[in-house]
């Protein structure tokens, strides 16, 4: 099965990081996707500019910034092939941001 | 102690008793909960106005009978029912009348727990739930299974006791060690899911090793004569009593070897060390006391400064050729790097590389990579660590790998 692990985290707070906190993260995430890679389980992967470059287009208006304002933000993405539900939260667990705000598991349509 | 407090601690020491009681004479473990999950409502309406009963477990046990037989009554009307609903109802009523104390059953629904037809997997969520009487939510996000999976699993693993004919009772002696090792299994499952997390992040998972040895001190007060349960119980008491010194004062991991034996707790190292004498005194050794064994020669390093790794080697081989497990041999070839050096450990490591469940691993590749580098192998080194960190999901250890990573870029810097 294909899931979509969507990562949420607090773009104020996370641009605050210190500088050495934020290059451990950076280590952990590539480190991360190698893992993946590594399983054969990684489908593709991005990071998101800041939500202040997003643009909303509705019915009839095309708005600055995000769809919908929230405490935390969507930041990125990891598209998986894994055997199962059990197998994409285990992934979820380690994933680097994790402790920074959620990452939210949904399987695709296929 | 007000009324909450008197009837939680009520639960805690009586919840598994009263299942136990219950669904050992229906065999329906989902009934019994339910019943009593109401007796404690009705005692948590009640007690306040009225006062606590004298005899609070007895007073349960006949409100969840009225109410597991008028649930019975419900289900199957009929003349075929009646018989066996007044045989229940007769010695429910004998046991909660009386100011006998009322049996203790809880080793019997143990076994029925983690009996063979139950699936290994469900056996420990399983255990938690008809003894300690946690919910579907808690036990899913301790396994990190998702809730209404969890659920589902629980559900489907009681209606196979009620209809599979899973007897609730302790097997005979030629059975007895195999079943007794199924149901330690499940109760060390329950300790290792809270040893993962010693900060106590999640307070879920960290509640799992008090859990654990809960049901350990349970199983082991219950069969003081198995040597494994003693074993066992000795084995999360000590791991127990390094729970603190595993994190500095700053939160970072600290590994075995650099933690200070002042931070150990003595007193449970002294209470796992005396079990650890009992079982052995009964000269049938398993895998649990082995276990216990090792980590009795890490504690002695409070008493003697260092550690017996030949010792270490030995009682890992020992394990080794009982469990034939891919985890004691890691950690078989870690100690024999200690006795023989680095390379000596790796070549222990190299036949297990074509495991394929080490791929997702850690725990392999920290070792892996520890070896690597204590052998002068940088760059192999920070590969394993590279992997070893990509699939670690405790941000404190995480942590601590990069720290190794980068300490390996250091000495790999100034030998240039």
């Amino acid at each position: 099965m294909q899931v979509l692990l969507l990562m949420y985290q607090d773009e104020k707070a996370m641009q605050k990081l210190p500088r050495e906190e934020y290059g451990k993260l950076h280590g952990a995430f590539m480190a991360y996707v190698d893992a993946l890679k590594k399983a054969r389980a990684l489908v593709g992967n991005h990071g998101l500019r800041p939500t202040s470059e997003a643009r909303t287009v509705g019915k009839d208006a095309v708005l600055d910034g995000p769809f919908a304002e929230t405490k935390e933000q969507l930041a990125g993405y990891f598209l998986l092939e894994v055997p199962d539900m059990e197998a994409a939260l285990g992934w979820a667990k380690r994933h680097p941001s994790a402790p920074y705000g959620a990452v939210e598991v949904r399987p695709v349509w296929t | 102690m007000d009324v909450a407090a008197t009837a939680e601690a009520v639960a805690r020491a009586s919840y598994g008793k009263l299942v136990a009681f219950l669904a050992a004479r229906t065999r329906d473990v989902a009934a019994a909960e339910d019943a009593l999950a109401e007796a404690f409502a009705a005692a948590l309406a009640e007690w306040p106005a009225k006062g606590i009963p004298r005899a609070p477990e007895a007073w349960l046990l006949t409100v969840a009978r009225r109410k597991l037989i008028d649930a019975a009554r419900r289900r199957q009307t009929g003349v075929e029912a009646e018989p066996t609903l007044v045989l229940i109802a007769d010695e429910l009523v004998d046991a909660a009348d009386g100011d006998a104390p009322i049996p203790d059953e809880r080793l019997r629904l143990m076994f029925a727990c983690a009996h063979p037809a139950i699936d290994a997997g469900v056996r420990a969520p399983l255990m938690l739930q008809a003894v300690l009487g946690f919910d579907a939510a808690a036990i899913g996000s301790a396994f990190l299974v998702a809730p209404a999976t969890m659920g589902q699993r629980l559900v489907r693993a009681k209606a196979r006791i009620r209809d599979a004919g899973i007897p609730f009772r302790v097997p005979e002696a030629h059975e007895l060690a195999e079943r007794l090792d199924a149901v330690l299994e499940a109760i060390y499952a329950v300790f290792t899911e809270g040893w993962a997390d010693p900060a106590g992040t999640q307070p879920s998972s960290r509640n799992l090793a008090e859990e654990g040895i809960w049901l350990g001190r349970l199983i082991a007060t219950l069969l003081p004569e198995a040597p494994e349960a003693l074993g066992l119980l000795a084995l999360m008491l000590h791991a127990d009593a390094r729970r603190h010194a595993r994190r500095s004062a700053a939160g970072e991991f600290v590994p075995l070897a650099a933690q200070d034996p002042a931070r150990w707790d003595r007193a449970l190292i002294d209470e796992a060390e005396a079990l650890l004498l009992r079982a052995s005194a009964m000269r049938a050794p398993g895998r649990f006391q082995l276990e216990a064994a090792v980590q009795s020669a890490h504690a002695a390093r409070r008493l003697t400064g260092k550690t017996d790794w030949s010792a270490i080697v030995q009682l890992y081989d020992a394990l080794l050729a009982i469990t034939g497990s891919v985890v004691v041999a890691i950690n078989r070839a870690v100690a024999i790097a200690e006795t023989r050096g680095a390379a000596a450990g790796l070549a222990e490591l190299e036949p297990l590389a074509d495991d394929a469940r080490l791929a997702q691993y850690q725990p392999y590749w920290a070792a892996r990579a520890a070896l690597l580098a204590r052998a002068g192998n940088a760059a192999a080194a920070a590969a394993a660590y590279q992997r070893a960190i990509g699939l670690e999901s405790d941000p404190a250890l995480r942590a601590f790998l990069q720290r190794e990573l980068l300490h390996l870029h250091d000495v790999r810097g100034s030998t240039r």
